[in-house]
């Protein structure tokens, strides 16, 4: 399974350790690998977390759910909108409130370009981690768009406070949905040629394909979700297989593979940009009119005594939210299942016995936002 | 008829003060003259702007080069101060100690040597001791590391090169590049041997780190690989050097095969400079374009690809020039 033997014994050999990161360009964040090498080659990766640890879940125990609000989206600031999102919807089924239709659509809408702005800053850095600086500017230049598209909405970039319990905080017009269509119709085209800039090139198959295979025994064992488990060959997706919201309505492939390395993670990402165009444009033209937030909210969020867990797909894997509610407007406790840590969390076992540069390859493949690692 | 300029003055010392005073503010300038090229170049490549201060930008470099003046020269605890202070003069000293070979123009010429193209070779070696010093000087695994991959690439790549030029003395049957310039008077030399060249401006970009090829300050991996430790000037003499490296390496390509100062209706220099800025455009073309290649591709690709291609070459042109 992987390219070279691993020496049983490292003291046998003069080896020695390198600390990828606190502060590395290729960890994307604040985090440390310790990498224990003999020359290039990995004999061992050892993940270093906690030093952006915000206390998020701590911090949900001492706030209303209703102060809670702004936080979800700096969990992970890249899928912002589908954490905020995702927030509000896992306090509504707890306490069964009804979203109007259009609430649901604007939802499915900003979800989904969320989803194509994260994809892209992956495409990205990714690139720019395998040494490639010109795709970085592209791809930031198309994402610059979608940020004002939602900026024009939500008056927010980045971390986004746009829904409410009950539906979202503002209406859109007209201008949004043309915006929004213009973008779909343009990015399509863009979308072709970042596969010729990207796909196609020697180079970059030379340094993906093959490299960093997520071994079938992985995925249990480390609970890989999102695009790392799809290029695996699973077809998993929160959206498809649990719908929440109204994803049942709409229709678009989950795109796999069955590679499982890099380069399948980079085909499977590349195809969901196109999945979430579909989306989008379904949306938009049957975007009914109506309220964009319910009515008939409580003034008081407090769900009833128990236990609730609800998962939504984040540009990373799924991300789940476990309620245990005491029956008062404090959670009693708020779990945040964040894909990245379980990604970051099989590392030691992708990279032993791949090469030093194939280790950056790896990290910048799977997508890790380090917040949400730390939370 | 060719002068050479250090045979213009009686006194020997001050002939080559005045070669090395030309030579370095020619490289200075140069280098600040690339980096803005590079910026802007990039730029392009990028739908950006790129620096915007003075006339199209001219202004970020002598501010950059101000900046670097005035920055303190740390050295790191615990680091080698000898060979870490000699490293970046070695690195960049070759390319001085070279660039008085060129012949230019067609009548003026710092020194023409009979064999110009062994000295070339065998000088522009040292650069590769240069950079290995930094690295195990600064006392930082990721500047070892980035020496260690140096060096590597260095010597795998001398080799392919070398054996582009062959085919080219064999040609001539000279080593002088003067020689070599006037034999190309009727047609430059990338007509006959087009996968010499191709193979030398490979070989030349890994021989000056620059991307595809540039592992050894693979930024992404090694942060900034063999001067992760330098500040201030001591850096600026390793980015003057790549660039003057670029230009040499250039250079010796537009002698060896574009036909150096060769050109219709325009005076000699321009046309040789006009050359070596296209070659070194299309250098710069390289580096934003292309992803980096891993350290064992990267070595699999000299000896596998590279050096058999060259050696079929040199068999070929052996063949025909006997032939012939």
């Amino acid at each position: 399974m992987n390219r070279f033997e691993v020496e049983q014994d490292p003291k046998s050999r003069d080896t020695y350790y390198l600390n990828m990161g606190p502060q590395h360009p290729s960890t994307h964040g604040v985090m440390r690998i310790k990498l224990h090498l003999d020359g290039e080659r990995i004999i061992s990766a050892e993940p270093i977390i906690g030093y952006g640890h915000r206390a998020h879940e701590k911090m949900a125990e001492n706030r209303d759910y209703i102060q809670f609000l702004p936080n979800p989206s700096r969990v992970d600031y890249l899928g912002g909108m589908i954490y905020n999102i995702g927030y509000c919807q896992a306090v509504e089924r707890a306490m069964n409130i009804e979203v109007p239709e259009r609430a649901e659509y604007i939802r499915i809408i900003c979800n989904e370009l969320n989803r194509i702005s994260s994809h892209l800053l992956w495409l990205g850095t990714f690139l720019m981690d395998l040494g490639a600086f010109t795709p970085f500017l592209y791809a930031f230049d198309d994402r610059e768009k979608i940020l004002d598209i939602l900026d024009r909405i939500t008056g927010s970039r980045l971390t986004y406070c746009y829904a409410r319990f009950g539906g979202v905080i503002l209406d859109i017009d007209d201008v949004f949905l043309d915006n929004v269509s213009n973008f779909c119709t343009y990015f399509v085209e863009r979308l072709k040629e970042y596969e010729k800039l990207v796909i196609g090139n020697v180079i970059f198959r030379e340094r993906t394909i093959g490299v960093g295979i997520f071994a079938p025994d992985l995925a249990q064992k480390y609970a890989i979700t999102g695009p790392c488990l799809r290029a695996m060959g699973h077809v998993h997706d929160v959206r498809k297989d649990e719908p929440y919201g109204i994803y049942d309505r709409f229709d678009f492939d989950v795109p796999t593979q069955t590679e499982g390395d890099c380069f399948a993670r980079t085909l499977v990402r590349v195809e969901e940009m196109r999945q979430s165009i579909r989306i989008i444009e379904q949306a938009v033209s049957d975007m009914p009119d109506g309220l964009f937030l319910a009515a008939r909210v409580p003034k008081r969020i407090r769900p009833p005594e128990g236990d609730y867990y609800f998962c939504v797909e984040s540009p990373r894997g799924s991300f789940g939210m476990y309620i245990a509610s005491d029956g008062s407007d404090i959670p009693f406790r708020l779990k945040l299942r964040t894909p990245s840590f379980s990604h970051i969390s099989a590392m030691p076992a992708v990279m032993a016995g791949t090469m030093l540069a194939d280790a950056v390859a790896i990290l910048g493949s799977i997508d890790i936002v380090v917040p949400e690692i730390d939370r | 008829m060719k002068t050479d300029i250090i045979q213009l003055f009686e006194n020997p010392y001050l002939a080559l003060g005045v070669s090395i005073a030309v030579i370095m503010a020619y490289l200075s300038v140069n280098a600040i003259m690339l980096i803005w090229l590079e910026r802007k170049l990039s730029a392009r490549i990028q739908r950006r702007i790129g620096p915007q201060r003075g006339p199209f930008g001219l202004m970020q470099q002598i501010f950059d080069m101000g900046k670097l003046l005035s920055k303190e020269l740390l050295t790191p605890k615990h680091a080698n101060k000898l060979l870490y202070v000699i490293a970046p003069i070695l690195v960049f000293a070759p390319v001085v100690a070279l660039s008085s070979l060129f012949p230019i123009t067609s009548t003026y010429i710092f020194h023409d040597f009979n064999i110009a193209i062994v000295l070339i070779l065998a000088i522009s070696g040292i650069n590769v001791i240069g950079i290995f010093l930094a690295g195990w000087g600064s006392n930082n695994k990721y500047a070892l590391l980035g020496a260690v991959r140096s060096v590597a690439q260095n010597i795998s790549y001398e080799i392919p090169l070398i054996l582009s030029v062959i085919p080219i003395v064999m040609i001539t049957r000279t080593m002088s590049l003067y020689d070599i310039t006037l034999a190309q008077e009727t047609y430059p030399f990338i007509l006959v041997q087009p996968i010499a060249l191709i193979i030398f401006i490979i070989s030349a970009t890994a021989e000056t780190n620059r991307a595809p090829f540039d592992i050894p300050e693979a930024e992404s991996e090694l942060v900034a690989g063999f001067h992760t430790e330098y500040s201030g000037m001591r850096f600026g003499l390793f980015f003057f050097a790549e660039y003057s490296n670029m230009i040499f390496a250039c250079a010796l390509a537009t002698v060896l095969f574009l036909g150096g100062w060769h050109g219709p209706f325009l005076p000699d220099a321009v046309w040789f400079f006009i050359k070596v800025y296209a070659l070194i455009v299309l250098m710069m073309w390289f580096r934003w374009t292309f992803p980096r290649l891993r350290f064992d591709q990267l070595m699999k690709f000299a000896w596998v690809v590279l050096v058999p291609l060259s050696l079929i070459n040199l068999l070929i042109t052996t063949l025909v020039l006997k032939i012939v």
